[in-house]
């Protein structure tokens, strides 16, 4: 039996979460990282289901019904800020809303009722279930409930094993979501989808409508997207997924599997990619001519790289010397996010003094600590008492995170960059950088802080 | 005329109108002198409760989790219940730790109760109160969360006291600023009481000083032990259920007696708590709030033509519902629909006594959600909507305003500042839903009237 004594020691950091913050130049050992959750350490993560509806949910036109009881619908209704140029049924929130009876008798049945009242009321060409805790653990063979109502309406019912108290949080729903992509997309024995000259572009949410700025790049250069996993997609047109000849990678944490399994099932090669700052949006752009290879996609592309550069690197250079020498923070969901802000931030002259991701893997993490400047704390699964301490430690100006990060952020007098997945800016391509640029400026030399800091004196 | 709640014969639920029950109970326990809440389950609940709090309160709100993954699923959860109380009380060092159950850990059979007195066992831990409470969100919303969640606080402290003169005051989930506003009212009659719980500072903090992890403020523990020996119980929860009272608990167990009242918003609910003061002060009514008065009926009579022309949609938890549909009545506008994802016993019959001389009966809505709110508010013509963010669907779908009061608002700043109660709150809350109404008119008078007549232009 246990009998050491409990008592507030008022230090922040809880030492079974010293390995998973490290100062770059001085931890010689690896980031202790892609491990569960230290309970009661107020991680900033959320469930296995979280990541699976996040990645699913800009599916425009399918439905997606959570079974499970009320809350895990209710938290993740119309989630996320992507944009549709079509059907909006992904805004709906379906819900078994499970209740006490179903937990002892069993959901099936009341599944497949609520997966009937959608069909007959929508007919949508998809529907996505989602398991959540209750159904994992009371073991509602969603599988089978799915697949005999795919037969009894003739349409895809697709199941998503995302029971929250899976271990390894988001990344796995991640997982579960790509798996329920490919099930979705294998063509019917006997049919092939023809190749084409069209790429697919993986793990882009069209986030204030990103996806659409991209698009109109390639279009320029004379390259169509296929279909984007998933911002602005369709059943049908994901369905065409294999046609692609190269598969783009974006946020590469929930979309690389599905990468992988895309070429090993359908021959397509892929590669990384990057649309967040003008460096990274130049360097994508070229990266893709040159699979192409043709003289005339490289010309219009170096022609599109120099106009938009000239155009905006003017602009780039007026908030460059306001923000040049200022201290940045990120705290972000995935190391794919963390570096293209990074970049972006440096690019703006300021140090970057703290970074950190709920998911990174420990190759990110190296991949991380090649980009920083000695001296910067790294944390992985921070929480806001280890946030709190290096904020004021770091005497940092501006901190790029999301929702909850930021009322930490305002509370401690500092400004603070939204880069989460419900903002409604798109922050991609050259434009997006000006946006992003424009965002750290109003909110680093904000002149609240000013008065907070004379308000902070008089108290 | 009999209102008749529509029973809801539909399986899915469409678009979620209530929370769920451990939200309700993270409130209470933030309404706590240095208090912390644990939420025992997989990671994402606390989560996605600390995302919704800390996106209507634009404040840090700290929620623990015993982040369980699936080998404590089957073998049990009571070493992380452990290890998470210990990090919680090495970091924030609080008296009181609110540990609510989820969906998960009631399915696994948790028995709280015990695992916690074999905590306390263990580790010798006198000096922090720990308050297990059973949300699972399979049998009740965030409204059952909040009332039990505050009775189990009465039922944990409360013990035999000698008489006083304070008086107890219970709320439901009202805004910070409502909560200071009935206060102020208390202390112009001279009363003494103790406000349970009481987050008005808690979850709206001013900015200044150096920053606490548990914020200063919210009710103390020695005055919740003493309420048993008060001189009157003020609740404002007619639709509380009785087995989730806490007021009905101190009046059965310690014999207080029980004032149970409608929210203070609106006239004539103003009133009913002014004159239960009056009563219990032995004062008459202040002067200042005669004028706040006077000021209300002005205003009552200034908007009555407008007002008669809103056909609301009134949406939410019971008692906000109640209240709000109150205020329509005595104004002329009645509400067309009132609804609530919640299940109440009482709302209905509360309901019909209210609206007994109104020329037509709404349809009253319960345990429903935003489809079944929609069809019946374009059947009967609803204009206007009042209730919490996830309104903000009919105005987009229907085009009509959405007075955001109640719980979340997550589009809109300063959730935490909303003020409905008192004259003076009602008045405020009357000049919105006029405005509304007004700004609907004149953007659309002149297009209407042309339309009306044909009139075209040139003709």
């Amino acid at each position: 039996m246990d009998t050491s004594s409990v008592t507030a020691d008022g230090s922040a950091c809880i030492s079974e979460r010293q390995n998973s913050i490290l100062t770059t130049g001085k931890s010689k050992s690896s980031i202790h990282c892609a491990d569960d959750s230290l309970a009661g350490s107020v991680s900033q993560r959320a469930c296995v289901f979280c990541g699976a509806r996040v990645v699913l949910n800009p599916v425009t036109d399918a439905a997606h019904l959570v079974h499970g009881p009320i809350g895990c619908a209710t938290y993740t209704w119309d989630i996320r800020g992507s944009l549709s140029s079509g059907s909006e049924m992904y805004r709906n929130s379906f819900s078994t809303d499970m209740k006490e009876r179903d937990v002892v008798f069993g959901g099936e049945k009341k599944l497949a009722t609520c997966i009937d009242e959608i069909v007959s009321k929508y007919h949508p060409p998809a529907i996505f279930v989602y398991s959540t805790c209750v159904s994992g653990m009371i073991g509602d063979d969603i599988i089978a409930v799915c697949k005999a109502a795919s037969e009894r309406h003739a349409t895809d019912v697709i199941p998503v094993e995302s029971s929250g108290f899976l271990s390894g949080n988001k990344v796995v729903g991640y997982r579960a979501a790509a798996i329920a992509l490919m099930q979705l997309i294998k063509p019917r024995e006997g049919e092939t989808v023809e190749k084409t000259r069209k790429l697919n572009f993986l793990g882009e949410y069209n986030l204030g409508g990103e996806k659409w700025v991209v698009e109109r790049y390639l279009r320029e250069i004379g390259i169509e997207i296929n279909v984007a996993f998933t911002g602005d997609s369709t059943v049908a047109a994901l369905k065409q997924a294999p046609g692609a000849c190269l598969n783009l990678v974006q946020c590469t944490g929930s979309m690389h599997w599905v990468a992988m399994s895309l070429e090993q099932e359908y021959g397509t090669p892929y590669q990384d990619v990057n649309f967040f700052g003008s460096a990274n949006t130049a360097e994508s752009l070229r990266k893709i001519a040159q699979f192409y290879g043709e003289p005339e996609i490289i010309r219009r592309t170096e022609a599109l790289i120099d106009r938009e550069q000239a155009r905006i690197q003017p602009v780039l250079q007026k908030y460059r010397k306001k923000l040049a020498g200022k201290r940045a923070a990120i705290y972000v969901g995935g190391a794919f996010k963390a570096v293209a802000i990074i970049r972006q931030l440096k690019e703006l002259g300021m140090e970057i003094v703290l970074t950190g991701t709920q998911t990174g893997k420990k190759e990110e993490y190296d991949n991380l600590s090649t980009l920083l400047d000695p001296g910067t704390i790294i944390i992985d699964d921070a929480n806001p008492a280890e946030l709190e301490k290096f904020l004021l430690e770091k005497n940092v100006d501006v901190m790029a995170g999301g929702v909850k990060e930021r009322v930490l952020a305002y509370k401690l007098g500092i400004g603070f960059v939204d880069h989460n997945h419900d903002r409604k800016d798109g922050l991609a391509g050259f434009d997006g950088a000006v946006r992003f640029a424009r965002e750290v400026y109003v909110t680093t030399c904000s002149p609240v802080w000013g008065q907070l800091k004379a308000a902070g004196r008089r108290a | 005329m009999e209102t008749v709640a529509t029973q809801k014969v539909k399986q899915v639920n469409e678009n979620q109108c209530q929370q769920c029950m451990p939200l309700g109970g993270v409130v209470v326990f933030k309404g706590i002198e240095n208090a912390m809440v644990l939420v025992h389950g997989s990671q994402g609940c606390s989560t996605y409760m600390r995302l919704t709090n800390v996106e209507h309160y634009n404040e840090p709100v700290d929620i623990a989790s015993s982040a369980l993954n699936e080998k404590q699923a089957i073998y049990g959860g009571e070493a992380n219940l452990h290890k998470a109380l210990d990090n919680v009380i090495r970091v924030y060092g609080p008296k009181v730790i609110g540990v609510l159950t989820t969906c998960l850990t009631e399915t696994m059979g948790e028995d709280l109760e015990r695992l916690v007195a074999t905590y306390r066992q263990n580790r010798g831990i006198t000096t922090v109160d720990i308050i297990p409470v059973a949300t699972p969100s399979y049998s009740g919303t965030q409204t059952e969360g909040f009332w039990a969640a505050t009775r189990q606080l009465v039922a944990y402290y409360a013990k035999p006291a000698e008489r006083h003169n304070r008086i107890n005051v219970i709320i439901p989930h009202i805004s910070p600023a409502d909560i200071r506003e009935i206060k102020r009212i208390f202390e112009l009659f001279g009363l003494e009481y103790t406000m349970l719980p009481d987050y008005s500072m808690t979850l709206d903090r001013p900015y200044g000083g150096q920053y606490q992890k548990v914020p200063p403020g919210g009710t103390q523990t020695q005055d919740i032990a003493h309420m048993s020996g008060a001189r009157a119980t003020i609740q404002f929860g007619l639709t509380c259920p009785d087995n989730l009272s806490p007021g009905l608990l101190l009046e059965q167990e310690f014999g207080v007696p029980l004032h149970n009242l409608p929210l203070p918003f609106g006239l004539q609910n103003m009133d009913r708590l002014v004159e239960t003061l009056e009563k219990l002060s032995g004062r008459s009514f202040p002067e200042c709030l005669e004028r706040e008065r006077g000021w209300l009926l002005d205003g009552m009579a200034d908007s009555h033509k407008f007002n008669a022309d809103g056909r609301p949609i009134v949406y939410g938890e019971p008692e906000l519902v109640y209240a709000f549909s109150g205020i329509c009545v005595e104004n002329g506008a009645t509400p067309v629909v009132i609804a609530s994802g919640t299940k109440s016993h009482q709302l209905t019959g509360l309901l019909a006594t209210l609206l007994a001389d109104a020329d037509v009966q709404p349809e009253v809505l319960e345990e429903t959600d935003f489809a079944a709110i929609d069809d019946a508010g374009v059947l009967h013509g609803a204009n206007i909507a009042i209730g919490h963010s996830g309104g903000k669907f009919l105005t987009e779908r229907r085009g009509m305003p959405l007075i955001r009061v109640g719980f979340p608002i997550h589009d809109r700043t300063g959730g935490q500042r909303v003020l409905s109660a008192g004259y003076t709150g009602t008045l405020a809350f009357l000049d919105r839903f006029t405005n509304a109404l007004l700004e609907t008119k004149y953007e659309s008078y002149r297009e209407l009237r042309k339309e009306e007549m044909g009139i075209k232009e040139g003709a």
